[in-house]
């Protein structure tokens, strides 16, 4: 199989790269790590006039660690994020070797995967318990978009065809907490997408207490999506089994999966609830094991 | 800035197993495609052809990739390794010694794909668990031996190769 006919080009700078994508508009398409555009341009699902390669261009593919924030280059591979720990944000590394397969991952990327915006992908739910931004760049002007408004619909977000993703931030966690993640996918076998995945944060300070609380669902609607309601009941509590169990149940109402071949509505919501459960259960185990090696 | 346009073949060069190789493709030529008929090195196989099942795997630049789902242009001036560059002139390749001794295939459509992603795997771990073996797989699908035989076949080959260090 091969794609409709393009043109290529590789751009070597940022300026560059907006120029191309300001001069060719909506004929032109990104390639990132080609994981999601090659496989559809393949089938005709997309058929671009011109490919901008942003591979060679610089500093993209960063990650830098700062106080009040990490910030990932949109090029950033999942496999660099299933082999690199950042301790402040454990929920990169738990969710990223979910993603797709070893092979997909050392090409795919983060921003990527984001600007594809498939409703089941993993980063998406991640990316929004962690309440992260996207940095949007043109010619024209840069800026700052938090994800929550980013994702509009289904393989639809808020770029605008001049503009490049160049950045992910991810907010750090408050400095007086304990911060933990966990990430759970229910998949058809190695590889799938999800039919459910749960992406699970919280903050929690020396007596217990949540300060900060995230939840991220994939595959739970027509965009990624975060459990807000759910999120906010955790904050300034302990997490006590009645707690936890009332926080599941309301991030199982969240959301509006669709019954398909994958699983019933009934089922989705049914998976989220036990992931909820289980991620803040995990959550507050690890919790004590570090408070008594503190004490 | 590099510019090729469409339906017009233009150079590519590739350092594939060690050897400069050139030859004029168009932009929407996939490397699984550039390897085995540009070249004419068909050890590369394409299995699914839709990004599923990593019979296309190949080295860029030390790291395993599905060449069915990377341009062949994106692989200009890169470093390339397929099937073909594991056997040196003393025989086999440790690897695929392995993959003889266990029963490691079948019908071998596979065993090219599941040869490179375990070549880079034993050097990056070089004792990898069975456990590691299987994640480091879970890419490579395999429609006739059940894993067990591969796994075997990579295990003991990351026995073999630690106990007679080879030059590859
Ligand atoms: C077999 C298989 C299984 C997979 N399983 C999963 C899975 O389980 N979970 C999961 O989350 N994903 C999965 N994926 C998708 C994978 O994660 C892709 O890597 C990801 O969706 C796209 O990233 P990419 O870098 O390859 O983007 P590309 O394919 O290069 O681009 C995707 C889209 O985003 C645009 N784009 C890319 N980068 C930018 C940018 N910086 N700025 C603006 N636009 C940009 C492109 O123009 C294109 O429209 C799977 C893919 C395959 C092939
Ligand atoms: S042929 Fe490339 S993944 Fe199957
Ligand atoms: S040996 Fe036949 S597919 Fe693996």
């Amino acid at each position: 199989m091969f794609p409709s006919a393009f043109s290529y080009v590789a751009p070597n700078t940022l300026d560059e790269t907006y120029e191309l994508l300001e001069q060719y508009g909506d004929d032109a398409k990104v390639l990132a790590g080609g994981q999601s555009l090659l496989p559809m341009m393949k089938l005709r699902l997309a058929a671009p006039g011109m490919l901008v390669d942003i591979g060679q261009v610089p500093h993209l593919a960063t990650q830098h660690e700062s106080p009040d924030a990490l910030r990932i280059g949109a090029l950033t591979r999942h496999a660099i994020l299933d082999s690199k720990q950042f301790d402040r944000y454990p929920l990169l590394s738990q969710t990223a070797p979910w993603i797709a397969d070893p092979l997909v991952r050392n090409r795919g990327t983060m921003g990527g995967s984001l600007a594809h915006a498939d409703p089941a992908a993993d980063w998406g739910a991640t990316l929004l318990a962690l309440k992260a931004s996207v940095q949007l760049a043109s010619h024209e002007r840069q800026r700052l978009v938090a994800l929550h408004d980013f994702f509009v619909d289904v393989y639809t977000t808020a770029l605008e065809p001049q503009e490049l993703l160049t950045e992910i931030i991810v907010p750090a966690p408050l400095a007086d907490s304990l911060v933990f993640g966990h990430y759970f996918k229910l998949e058809r076998k190695v590889g799938d997408f999800a039919v459910v995945g749960v992406a699970v944060t919280a903050s929690l300070t020396d007596d217990g207490t949540v300060s900060e609380a995230g939840i991220g669902l994939a595959a739970m609607g027509s965009i990624p999506l975060a459990a807000k309601k759910a999120a906010a009941l955790l904050i300034g509590h302990r997490l006590t089994p009645e707690l936890i169990k009332e926080v599941a149940q309301v991030a199982a109402q969240e959301g509006d999966p669709q019954s398909d071949r994958r699983g019933s509505e009934e089922y989705k919501r049914s998976m989220v609830r036990v992931y909820v459960q289980r991620g803040l259960a995990q959550i507050h185990q690890e919790w004590q094991v570090a408070n008594q090696s503190i004490a | 800035m590099e510019h090729r346009n469409a339906n017009e073949s233009s150079l590519v060069t590739v350092v594939i197993n060690g050897e400069t190789r050139q030859a004029m493709t168009e932009p929407r030529t996939l490397l699984a495609y550039f390897i085995r008929e540009n070249l004419g090195m068909t050890g590369t196989h394409v299995g699914c052809d839709t990004t599923s099942c990593g019979a296309c795997t190949v080295l860029m630049d030390g790291v395993p990739v599905k060449s069915c789902t990377v341009l062949a242009v994106q692989a200009d001036h890169h470093a390339l390794m397929t099937v073909e560059g594991l056997e040196s002139i003393g025989g086999l390749h440790p690897l695929q010694q392995a993959f003889w001794d266990n029963h490691g295939l079948q019908c071998g459509f596979c065993t090219p794909g599941m040869l490179m992603t375990s070549t880079a795997l034993l050097r990056d771990h070089p004792e990898p668990t069975e456990t590691e073996v299987r994640h480091a797989i879970s890419g490579n699908l395999c429609r006739c031996t059940g894993y067990v035989n591969i796994v075997k076949a990579i295990v003991n080959a990351s026995q073999k190769m630690a106990s007679e260090p080879a030059e590859v």
